[in-house]
């Protein structure tokens, strides 16, 4: 049973839905990978898909693409059904998979144009969109180099790039970063944003970094095949609860008592820091300089980390749940005779 | 080969040239137009681009592959000249005068059409491994347009094979006549037309690469050997002669040898012990039937990969 019910899973009244999923189920054999979920991804926005691995978030998303079919269900995507309507779909979707689907025995451009004569982008365009999208990542310089010579972060861009040559209506980015060095990540994140901004365009994604899921306008997290909450990230982690804030200062005690007092506050020294939760810690921190009479040294404020946000929905940790749906995502490839 | 095409304005499009303010030329980051682009919807053209796409590809990636085109010719070369010229001098009282390489020459050739488009069929159990094979399956085109495509891709390699291989006919006695050529070219494409169909078909079955080449091996080996390439098909102990008729290569590998005798001044004892040509019940089958034969099993076995390749998620 989804209990999306208090949750505002659809899009905002008024504004075009780009991904609209009602009760979707996929069935494999006896395991159900996607247990029946629905939301509304509203044009324009960039939404998020949260959970471990085997949550069912990559199965979504090739029921979205028309790669899976639905065992129950119905979806569409920039106005069309995933099952009746497949070929309009495919037109109007830039896929960015997990693992890189580029031709490393061709050139960044041959590539490039591969995929414009499958999409039948018009001839008289292809040069100069091309020359767009590539310059948008940065290999604009290296189209005449083998993708084998390229970096895993540039095969990344390079499929981005790809994904959003013929225009498509939404872009799905199934775990865009995943397996790339955080400098790498950061620029992948770079260029999602900078498309936001250049291309209208809805943007789906599913990752398992809370950090990453910080850039949605908002982030569903699934597990074990629903969606458990579906949410702002801010909203989401004022639910999950404090910001976690550590100061260090010339007097730990009376910078304590100084909080009680002022704030109404309960810290401790943890790790060599006076350390006490708030709700919003960067909004706190100016206020924390302008009335704590203590001077500070230095001060950190943490998120809530993915784990706290997913223990607080599901009661167990992501790595657990991790490990679990591993095993059933086994499960599911033996039957699959892969 | 060029590689790299530069983008064809047709004169009579009806569409916008690119736009002449120079918006492409806007370094990056510049904020400019964007091109908009519009997926049409499928039509005869797009199908018939996709097609020419994939097939493109296939010889974009076999003219890459140097070492490639070098070792598929390492064992035409072997049988042809060494196994050929040691064997002569064994066999040369059963020839009746005729160099055994000119017998063996169509069998050998059919040789190195089969290995060049069984590798090209495999190339696919790669792109699945490598993941590309779903940029080509997502894309908003029939499947039977990517499988046609990639047939006649393993078809035009293999055939280009074949090509060098017909360029040695001198060299084993083969005389260089227009009409024989033409003949043998057409049927070694058939005949690359019809391996790489056959591969295709499999690699819409068998996901791993060891299993793919176990399973390949195990059919175009006894395939190679029954067929009559390497001996000539009457007088045959009856088990031999059965497994013979049933094997599809026969069918290629005959008129082809059929064409070759065709065009050398040999004796009626040489023609009728090298060349008997192959017989149903004793009906004399003809070059027409036999290629047909071969045209047929190619078009069921890409039927079969069609449907395959369709119904695949």
């Amino acid at each position: 049973m989804p209990r999306t019910d208090s949750v505002p899973a659809l899009a905002a009244p008024g504004a075009s839905v780009a991904v609209s999923v009602e009760g979707l189920v996929k069935r494999y054999d006896e395991v159900e990978a996607v247990r029946g979920i629905d939301f509304e991804v509203a044009a324009g926005e960039i939404f998020g898909f949260l959970g471990p691995n085997g949550a069912g978030k990559s199965t979504t998303i090739n029921m979205l693409c028309t790669l899976v079919r639905p065992s129950a269900g119905a979806a569409t995507v920039a106005g069309y059904d995933v099952v009746s309507e497949r070929d309009d779909v495919r037109r109007n979707i830039g896929l960015v998979f997990q693992d890189t689907t580029l031709d490393g025995y061709l050139t960044a451009e041959q590539n490039l144009r591969l995929h414009a004569e499958l999409y039948g982008v018009p001839r008289e365009l292809v040069g100069e969109r091309m020359r767009q999208v590539m310059e948008m990542v940065g290999l604009w310089e290296r189209r005449g180099s083998l993708v084998n010579t390229f970096s895993g972060g540039m095969k990344r861009r390079l499929e981005i790039a790809r994904g959003l040559l013929h225009s498509p209506r939404v872009l799905f980015l199934d775990e865009p970063t995943v397996g790339l060095d955080p400098q790498t990540r950061s620029s992948i994140w770079r260029y999602i944003r900078e498309l936001k901004a250049r291309e209208d365009i809805t943007i789906f994604l599913t990752t398992h970094y809370m950090d990453e899921a910080e850039y949605c306008d908002r982030i569903a997290i699934m597990d074990q095949g629903r969606i458990i909450v579906l949410d702002t990230p801010q909203a989401l982690k004022a639910k999950v609860g404090k910001d976690r804030v550590q100061i260090e200062t010339d007097d730990d005690e009376a910078a304590i008592a100084a909080l009680r007092e002022r704030f109404g506050i309960e810290a401790t020294v943890a790790e060599g820091a006076v350390t006490f939760g708030v709700p919003e810690g960067e909004q706190f921190v100016p206020r924390l300089f302008a009335e704590l009479p203590v001077p500070i040294r230095s001060v950190s404020v943490a998120r809530p980390s993915l784990d706290d946000v997913f223990m607080s929905y599901t009661g167990t940790t992501i790595r657990d749940a991790e490990s679990t749906s591993t095993d059933r995502m086994r499960n599911v490839a033996r039957m699959m005779g892969r | 080969m060029a590689t790299r095409e530069t983008p064809v304005q047709s004169a009579a499009s009806p569409q916008r040239a690119p736009a002449p303010n120079g918006s492409s030329a806007a370094p990056a980051g510049t904020p400019h137009e964007i091109a908009s682009v519009r997926v049409p919807t499928r039509s005869a053209g797009s199908e018939l681009r996709a097609i020419k796409v994939v097939w493109k590809r296939e010889l974009i990636r076999f003219s890459r592959d140097r070492l490639r085109i070098l070792t598929s010719l390492m064992q035409p070369f072997l049988f042809l000249f060494v196994l050929g010229t040691g064997l002569s001098r064994l066999a040369s009282a059963g020839t009746h005068g005729v160099n055994l390489r000119t017998f063996v020459y169509p069998g050998v050739l059919c040789m190195a059409v089969m290995f060049t488009a069984m590798f090209s069929a495999a190339s696919l159990v790669w792109d699945r491994e490598f993941g590309f094979l779903r940029e080509m399956m997502v894309a908003p085109v029939r499947r039977s347009s990517l499988v046609l495509g990639k047939c006649f891709g393993g078809a035009t390699v293999a055939g280009f094979q074949g090509v060098i291989v017909l360029c040695l006919a001198g060299l084993v006695g083969v005389p260089y006549n227009a009409g024989l050529i033409a003949e043998i070219f057409a049927l070694q494409l058939l005949l690359a037309f019809a391996i790489t169909a056959f591969g295709v078909m499999v690699a819409a079955r068998i996901t791993q690469m060891q299993s793919f080449m176990a399973l390949m091996q195990m059919a175009i080996m006894p395939m190679y050997f029954l067929s009559g390439a390497l001996f000539p098909v009457s007088g045959l102990p009856q088990w031999l002669e059965i497994l013979n008729r049933l094997d599809p290569l026969t069918y290629a590998v005959d008129p082809m040898r059929r064409a070759v005798f065709a065009h050398l001044r040999i004796s009626d004892a040489a023609r009728h012990a090298l060349d008997p040509g192959v017989t149903w019940w004793s009906w004399h089958v003809s070059s027409v039937v036999e290629a047909a034969v071969v045209a047929l099993l190619g078009l069921a076995m890409l039927t079969i990969a069609i449907v395959e390749f369709g119904r695949a998620e």
